[in-house]
């Protein structure tokens, strides 16, 4: 399993979410979730469509009200303070940085220019922004070379490392993303998964939302099964994956192969997530 | 030949009067996608600012204030207005700006009355010659300062973090507010710059050879939504190009005037509009503006 080096050093900053509620006008996406991300962790939250995944999310980044949502009860703090009426960009300031589902790359501007958007509400000054930038490129050399093409000719698995490395520009303590790998061929969904992983042991907790069980168990310490907007389970990942219920639903395995597929995708080879299908 | 090159000059001139026009219109729609009908009252504000207060604060002074004053009633606009409507639908919001608009001119022309205001200009009616050529200094001063001020704006557009911040807001707001963009303040500081952009031109607007400033000056002022849309409203290129060729036109239009005798007279003040709608029929998001296609 990739565990998170959580132990040595760890980034002081925990996010709680208790007992929240979210509703689009009439309509509730979510009811009373509680949830935990630790500092220096990686937690997946798993979920069909519609389940508040999203929703979720922009709770937290204080997004919610851009499509119509408000949150009717509980909280969501952060690094013990209450997010409660913070503007979204006191959220970023904080160290708190979403991902959009669908990247969102700002598909007119340069690539240069969209990680200098993303460093925009960074409170550390264009020293922090430099050294920032160097980290991304680094981290995606592809960024780097194309620097002044326009966002929207990147593939879809540049676009994806671009909404990441942009979102890495205001150097977040704890990131929030949205189906990395929606739409992705498998291996770059790896690759994905990879860069998260040493996002991670750098020291940025990540809060994980994904349709791609298989991919996110395998990142995650912990994980939340959402249902119609309720936690319908939650637990150490490793647990998770060996449970009946997640196999069947999230994994789409039959109980009878469920053992042998269980090692299969512990060798990190799941020939039954959802993209192989 | 010297005609041609007098009214070619004259009419760049212009243009690029109109262009700064556009460009506060360009800037509004691309931060807030609101087509902004009250930008004719930022400017008549600016220059009735700048008209009034030359006697006691001499000429630039008078223009500082008019700018500043200009950027100010665009920046209360915005925040007194359109931020109680942020949400709505964008035609909604562009029937409030005509609300704005009304407001304010029907206050301005109520204070211009029937005078016409001087913007006490130092440049007066005095006209260089250049060999044939004979120019305005007024129209030199216009093309020169649009220039600058149109540079500027360019290069802290694609250059400053402001710029960044504004094109990150006008292509995709959800997205920008979440890497931390304030989207209130991107919206407010377009009007104010398109309030201080609108003020210089009003100033332009009013000098020789134009009497001054009058209660029609917000009508000179419509000339630059032609230049805007044909250039594309959305591209701030477009309302350079845009501003351009509606000052050309209009100034090639009514010097030729006695040539076109056929159309009727008047045909300087139509033909930007003809030029609009001609534009608009080969390319309906105008000349530079963007189609609606993405790549998913």
């Amino acid at each position: 399993m990739g565990s998170p080096r959580s132990s040595s050093g760890s980034p002081p900053g925990a996010l709680e979410v208790r007992g929240l509620s979210v509703g689009y006008g009439p309509v509730r996406a979510l009811r009373g979730v509680t949830l935990d991300v630790p500092a220096g962790s990686v937690v997946a939250v798993l979920g069909g469509n519609g389940a508040g995944k999203s929703t979720l999310l922009r709770a937290v980044s204080r997004t919610l009200r851009h499509h119509g949502g408000a949150v009717a009860e509980g909280s969501v703090s952060y690094d013990g303070r209450d997010l409660h009426g913070t503007s979204a960009a006191r959220v970023v300031a904080a160290g708190l940085v979403q991902v959009p589902e669908g990247r969102q790359v700002f598909a007119r501007m340069t690539v240069a220019d969209n990680l200098r958007a993303g460093a925009l509400g960074a409170s550390g000054g264009r020293a922090a922004a430099k050294r920032a930038q160097a980290r991304v490129h680094d981290l995606f050399p592809v960024l780097a070379d194309r620097a002044h093409q326009r966002a929207g000719l990147l593939s879809g698995g540049e676009q994806q490392m671009l909404a990441l490395g942009r979102a890495l520009m205001s150097d977040p303590r704890l990131l929030l993303l949205d189906e990395p790998s929606l739409g992705l061929a498998p291996l770059m969904a790896a690759r994905i998964a990879e860069t998260v992983r040493r996002i991670n042991a750098d020291g940025t907790s990540v809060l994980l939302v994904e349709q791609n069980a298989a991919l996110a168990l395998r990142l995650a310490t912990t994980a939340y099964v959402l249902d119609v907007g309720e936690v319908a389970l939650h637990g150490p990942a490793a647990e998770l994956a060996a449970s009946d219920e997640v196999r069947r639903r999230y994994l789409g395995v039959v109980d009878e192969t469920a053992a042998e597929d269980a090692d299969r995708a512990e060798a990190g080879a799941p020939t039954l997530s959802r993209w192989t299908v | 030949m010297t005609t041609f090159v007098e009214l070619l000059l004259g009419g760049l001139s212009m243009g690029a009067v109109y262009a700064l026009i556009a460009l506060g219109f360009v800037v509004i729609f691309k931060a807030t996608e609101v087509v902004n009908f009250a930008h004719a009252s930022l400017l008549l504000a600016g220059g009735y600012l700048t008209a009034v207060l030359h006697d006691d604060l001499g000429f630039w002074g008078a223009l500082a204030v008019g700018i500043a004053g200009a950027a100010v009633v665009g920046a209360a606009v915005e925040f007194l207005v359109m931020r109680r409507y942020r949400g709505s639908d964008h035609s909604v919001l562009a029937i409030v700006t005509i609300g704005v608009d009304i407001l304010l001119v029907t206050e301005l022309t109520r204070r211009i009355g029937t005078r016409v205001l001087s913007p006490g200009d130092p440049w007066g009616d005095k006209v260089a010659t250049f060999g044939p050529i004979s120019l305005a200094h007024t129209r030199i001063a216009a093309l020169l300062a649009a220039a600058l001020l149109i540079t500027a704006f360019l290069l802290a557009f694609r250059y400053t973090s402001w710029g960044v911040a504004m094109r990150a807001a006008a292509e995709n707001p959800q997205t920008a507010a979440l890497m931390g963009v304030r989207l209130g303040r991107v919206s407010l500081s377009a009007w104010a710059v398109a309030g201080a952009l609108a003020a210089v031109a009003a100033l332009f607007l009013t000098v020789f050879p134009t009497p001054g400033l009058e209660r029609a000056t917000s009508l000179a002022a419509m000339k630059a939504f032609p230049a805007a849309i044909l250039g594309g409203l959305d591209s701030t290129t477009g309302a350079l190009a845009g501003g351009l060729i509606v000052g050309v036109v209009e100034s090639l239009a009514t010097g030729y005037q006695g040539d076109l005798s056929f159309l009727g007279r008047g045909i300087g003040d139509l033909a930007p509009y003809l030029v609009m709608v001609a534009v608009l029929l080969i390319r309906p998001a105008g000349l530079f503006g963007t189609k609606e296609t993405a790549r998913v």
